[in-house]
């Protein structure tokens, strides 16, 4: 067996290229529960619209008159807050448990910083391997959506795009979080029942924000499901709100995005060095 | 001979808080040697590898790897090292195929070259039959062979292994030592640590002795057990309660003598000339052996302590 030459190796294609292997990585992981992801993506969406949409909508329906909720059909307002959780929910999984598994439980992130690839490539191929897989999701989601008559395709297609430009904000501080902890348990915990619930249940899905007593409304105001589904709503059926608050959501969800990125690029460089 | 050094330490330290794990150590490696570091339970010699393998950032000193200084170009460095780290750090839920492959990918290695390669370290690590195999699956001795052959599969210049048998079987072990003398020829540069005599003997061109953060000798094998302690040892038993007893008539027969709670090591370069004199004097020990010095009675020496407890 050759063993011992410096020729095997490309140094600067290996070092240039290692975010993109970490992604490979991560997808041929992610191929071995394709099909359980797959259902997941396409019951979720079915249960939540047949329950929510469709029972919860009839009731709603038909007590405010035609008007429904914000002016449209409940099932039509419902949807992009449900969108915007999905591309959340599905993300921010993808990047936590796999940090917790790569530092703490089996240690992967060392076996693959003893490689040439560094934390941020580490990081970053996690996140952009996430990103992949909640695009999926989106997609799915979308379909079923349309299907359900919840959305107009033609109009509504972007906002698959800023449901996942919020789920990558919000993810890229989840990406660093999990990376900073120590304890994974009080980790999961906090993030199941403090985070995942409130956030859900607080971001005006189910109902406009307005409609909540002020300190309620706060949960919202920092959630960024709350600025994703208001962004979502004004692309799918041109729900009114100011130009300036279009911008503030933009820029509170890219403050994330960026505060983010960097906390985690830090953090991952500095567990596996110390 | 001209020795090209691989790797040059000078002073390298690392505290963990105030606690000084490695305390202001000097070494260099020469390029195709094989270099061991022996030492007890919390010696340094995971913390000094991990410093080697440029993941585990130094707190002081300096260290050159490959002409290159790990803190500012460790992927470069380790583009060319392969390492087992003291625990498998494998990916349970892939097969052992998939787990090379993806690590040869981190390499930025060809899908070609990477399948060729898996071919040749399954049969390495004996590891055929298991190939689609989940690795949650295996063994603990087959999960360490695969680490083993995880680490190969760039064909690293310096390949570093942090107690690469520990929990392998009697034969197995074997094997491994075989293979690892083959990479050797070939004219990889091996680094390892451990705490088996045998293996340092076996394996090692050259040894560091360390103990609590610091180097206590270094040598080769016999260069150690010739400068530390003498030809021959002469092991006597007589009785737990007697050995102390025994001892103040022992001392002066030999040069050196070492009162374990099970039984005396006594230093001579002729054991049977000295056995023959104890029994002269009239003590008859219950059992008595002959028996060349190892790099046990060097550590015995050097630290005070016996090197497996
Ligand atoms: N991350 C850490 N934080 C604090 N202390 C540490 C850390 N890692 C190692 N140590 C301490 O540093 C010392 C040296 O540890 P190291 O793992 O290098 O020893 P070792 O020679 O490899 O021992 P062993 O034979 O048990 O593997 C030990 O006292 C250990 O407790
Ligand atoms: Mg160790």
């Amino acid at each position: 067996m050759r063993q011992g030459s410096l020729a095997v190796v490309d140094t600067e294609r290996a070092i240039k290229l290692g975010t993109l292997f970490v992604v490979e990585a991560r997808l041929r992981t992610m191929l071995h529960w394709i099909f359980s992801l797959l259902t997941g993506s396409l019951l979720n969406p079915f249960f939540y619209l047949a329950s929510l949409g469709i029972g919860v909508g009839t009731f709603i329906n038909s007590r405010a008159g035609s008007g429904g909720v914000d002016g449209v059909k409940y099932i039509v307002f419902l949807a992009p807050a449900l969108l915007a959780s999905v591309a959340i929910q599905d993300f921010m999984g993808e990047v936590t448990f796999p940090v917790l598994q790569g530092f703490k439980w089996e240690k992967l992130f060392f076996a693959m910083n003893a490689t040439p690839l560094s934390g941020r490539q580490i990081a970053l191929g996690t996140y952009f391997s996430a990103m992949l897989r909640t695009v999926g999701s989106v997609l799915i989601y979308f379909a079923v959506l349309v299907g359900f008559k919840a959305v107009h395709p033609a109009q509504a297609w972007p906002m698959m795009l800023t449901s996942l430009f919020a789920a990558a904000c919000f993810a890229a501080i989840m990406l660093a979080a999990a990376a900073a902890t120590e304890n994974d348990d009080l980790f999961l915990n906090l993030m199941g029942r403090l985070l995942i619930m409130p956030l859900f249940l607080f971001s005006g899905t189910f109902y406009p924000l307005t409609s909540m007593p002020i300190p309620l409304q706060a949960i919202g105001w920092i959630s960024p499901l709350w600025h994703a589904t208001e962004i979502g709503r004004w692309v799918s059926y041109g729900h009114s709100i100011p130009g300036t608050m279009i911008a503030i959501h933009f820029i509170y969800l890219t403050v994330l995005l960026v505060v983010g990125l960097l906390w985690a690029f830090n953090r991952f460089e500095y567990r596996l060095s110390k | 001979m001209h020795k090209e050094s691989l790797i040059q330490a000078k002073g390298l330290t690392k505290l963990y808080g105030d606690f000084a794990a490695v305390k202001g150590i000097d070494f260099s490696v020469h390029k195709g040697e094989s270099f061991g570091f022996l030492g007890p339970n919390g010696a340094g010699k995971s913390t000094t590898m991990r410093i080697i393998a440029a993941t585990l950032t130094r707190t002081s000193g300096e260290i050159s790897i490959l002409g290159k200084d790990p803190a500012e170009r460790g992927p470069e460095i380790r583009a060319h090292l392969g390492v087992v780290p003291q625990q498998d750090n494998l990916d349970q839920a892939l097969t052992v195929t998939d787990n090379l492959y993806i690590y040869g990918r981190y390499f930025g290695l060809s899908r070609k070259f990477i399948r060729a390669k898996i071919e040749e370290l399954l049969d390495f690590a004996q590891l055929v039959e298991k190939r689609d195999v989940k690795v949650e699956t295996l063994s603990g001795g087959m999960k360490r062979r695969l680490t083993i052959a995880r680490a190969l599969i760039s064909e690293p210049e310096i390949l570093m292994l942090d107690e690469p048998t520990t929990g392998l079987d009697p034969q197995a072990r074997h094997i491994l030592w075989d293979r690892l003398f083959r990479l050797k020829e070939q004219g990889v540069t091996l680094l390892i640590t451990t705490h088996y005599m045998d293996e340092a003997e076996q394996l090692c061109d050259r040894l560091m002795v360390m103990d609590k953060g610091s180097i206590m000798a270094e040598d080769s094998p016999s260069g150690l057990i010739k400068k530390y302690s003498t030809k021959e040892v002469l092991e006597v038993r007589f009785g737990s309660d007697k050995n102390a007893e025994v001892s103040p008539q022992l001392s002066t027969l030999c040069e050196r003598m070492e009162v374990l709670p099970d039984r005396i090591l006594m230093y001579a370069d002729d054991a049977e000339l000295l056995l023959e004199e104890i029994r002269k004097k009239g003590l008859h020990p219950v059992t008595s052996l002959v028996r060349r010095s190892s790099l046990e009675d060097v550590f015995l020496r050097l630290t005070g302590r016996s090197l497996v407890e």
